[in-house]
């Protein structure tokens, strides 16, 4: 395979246009939520709109991390001039963590968040608000139990997201294969940890938002949205580096192998979303169907919306060998798919977070959305301006810089 | 030297026989065939072998398993024998669907066995053809159609600088498999 003149200690500058519009979409978002304060009636649907996109940020930022265990457990020479891009989204974990834990905390402090389980006197007995279900649920659905399992979560994947950033940094310093060993081990550790706790960590987040209702699947079907979501983030982070010039080292094949990640793994999302929807469509017992009632009472287009982004789009515009590998396409359809997301997200949150009739879509739900994309773009791209665009001293980059399918 | 159909260069080592190609393509002498024990790297795009359609063949044959299965249950369970089955409507689409699913599957794991049958002459009793039966082993083999390529002295030439061990002439396209 011919010799390649890549410029491998290029680095990314965070100027001009990107930094412009990342700011401005920052601030039409502090605009929009300040509007949703500024008039009580929609405090609570602001809360749900934070929630959602908090959570959203927080999911992409973890999935980041959890992609790059991935690579190095399955030591995979694929990726490794592109891991640069997860590691930055790694790094910014921590700031998204921070932002949901402040969101719940003020969400479960004014009662604005999980006012199903965490209400005044619903595990009293004896009140008129109480509640067996909750009373019976609240060994683990009390706030210092639930805030503690949120701080831990995400404090660990933050430590290993940390971690595996710093370890490739130290690569480029020393060379040698130690950080590559250390990254396989604590990335071995961390997907064991993951794997076990996410369920748990979107059981608290998203699912006990309308705590009477459970699903098992609800942990894999969350799983399975912020891992394909985050594998769509990186693929458009890659496109849009290499569209302004950088990055000339990623053909058609890494984009191919990303396409299949996110064709793959949006059917898997289909998958799961179906198993967790027919067996309560089919068992029809009152106490799980009230969670798709409410749904097809108030959301009907978002929940028809849902399956036409994250299935029949990617399904119907990857499926072609061709088109994974045309940037434009996999472009478009990754963010139909984040896009796809956010709706799916939104379903899951709005009917049990908000109260019917106060529910919407408009300027908060837009807003907020604008301005958590500007966070993110701004807080990645200004990680990944750090460091040079490639791990040079990785031991699988000369299969990655020749990869070819 | 008119009843030779082939010419079969030998290599052992697949860099060398692709140094080989480039040296018959150099010449613009048509190669029929690559015969190797294991994929090689990049050797579709240097022989120009045209994309396999087994991917389009596969979405076609999933479609009509998908088709097939709806058809059956709704002939059987809405129009022939509709049942109340916990209070749902005869056509209750989510539970059509794990079965559909699986006759896609079934319909294009089925039908792609038989393509692959179907494109590489193999039956059930039959003796595979093969042009060197030591393409299944250890060696590499390009075939040359020597009818169409008549210089044959500069084609051994180029395929033994090339590092071929051995040239052969085939009088007959295929030998069986004994």
């Amino acid at each position: 395979m011919g010799t390649h003149n890549y410029n491998l200690t290029e680095q990314f500058e965070f100027t001009g246009k990107a930094k412009t519009l990342s700011i401005v979409a920052i601030i039409i978002g502090v605009v929009c939520i300040g509007f949703g304060f500024s008039n009580e009636a929609y405090h609570e649907r602001t809360f749900a709109n934070l929630l959602l996109m908090a959570y959203y940020f927080a999911c992409v930022c973890m999935s980041g991390a959890f992609f790059l265990a991935v690579q190095f457990v399955a030591q995979a020479g694929w990726s490794a001039s592109i891991l640069r891009v997860p590691q930055a989204m790694a790094k910014t974990l921590p700031i998204a963590v921070v932002i949901l834990l402040v969101v719940i905390g003020a969400g479960l402090y004014t009662h604005n968040l999980y006012h199903h389980w965490n209400a005044p006197g619903l595990t009293v007995k004896g009140d008129p608000n109480y509640d067996s279900l909750i009373d019976g649920k609240s060994a683990f659905l009390n706030v210092p139990f639930f805030m503690a399992r949120q701080v831990i979560f995400l404090g660990v994947y933050s430590f290993f997201a940390l971690l595996l950033s710093k370890l490739s940094y130290n690569e480029d310093l020393n060379g040698g294969l130690t950080s590559y060993t250390k990254s396989f081990k604590y990335s071995c550790i961390f997907l064991v940890i993951y794997g076990f706790t996410t369920p748990i960590f979107a059981f608290d987040t998203i699912m006990s938002l309308e705590a009477h209702w459970f699903s098992t699947m609800f942990g894999w079907y969350n799983f399975a949205a912020m891992w394909v979501s985050s594998l769509a983030t990186i693929a458009i982070i890659v496109i849009l580096l290499r569209k302004a010039g950088y990055m000339s080292w990623v053909n058609n094949s890494h984009l191919h192998n990303l396409g299949q990640f996110i064709f793959g793994f949006s059917i898997f999302w289909t998958y799961v979303w179906f198993a967790q929807f027919m067996l309560i469509y089919y068992a029809n017992l009152p106490e799980e169907t009230v969670y798709f009632y409410k749904r097809w009472e108030s959301y009907e287009f978002w929940w028809y919306l849902n399956l036409v982004l994250n299935f029949l789009a990617p399904v119907l515009l990857l499926m072609d060998r061709d088109s994974k590998r045309h940037e434009n396409v996999l472009l478009t359809v990754s963010i139909i798919v984040l896009c796809g997301h956010w709706v799916d997200y939104y379903q899951m949150i709005m009917p049990g977070a908000v109260e019917e009739g106060h529910n919407g879509f408009s300027i908060i739900e837009i807003g907020t959305a604008i301005g958590f994309v500007g966070l993110f773009t701004f807080t990645v791209l200004n990680a990944l301006s750090k460091k040079p665009l490639v791990a040079k001293n990785h031991p699988f980059l000369q299969e990655s810089l020749n990869h070819h399918l | 030297m008119s009843n030779i159909k082939y010419i079969l260069g030998s290599f052992g080592d697949p860099d060398e026989m692709m140094h080989g190609i480039d040296k018959l393509q150099e010449k613009n002498i048509s190669i029929h065939d690559v015969y190797t024990p294991m994929p090689i790297h990049g050797i579709e795009a240097k022989l120009g072998v045209k994309r396999s359609r087994l991917d389009i063949l596969a979405f076609f044959c999933g479609i009509t398993g998908t088709a097939s299965a709806f058809a059956l249950i709704y002939l059987t369970s809405v129009i022939d024998w509709s049942h109340n089955i916990g209070g749902k409507p005869a056509l209750a689409l989510p539970d059509f669907i794990p079965i559909m699913f699986e006759v896609t599957i079934l319909f294009t794991a089925f039908s792609l066995v038989g393509a692959y049958y179907a494109s590489t002459h193999l039956f059930p009793g039959r003796a595979p053809r093969v042009m060197d039966l030591r393409a299944t082993d250890d060696r590499f083999i390009i075939a040359i159609d020597a009818q169409q390529n008549v210089e044959h002295t500069l084609i051994d030439g180029l395929l033994k600088d090339a590092g071929a061990l051995e040239v052969k002439y085939n009088e007959r396209k295929y030998v069986s498999y004994e």
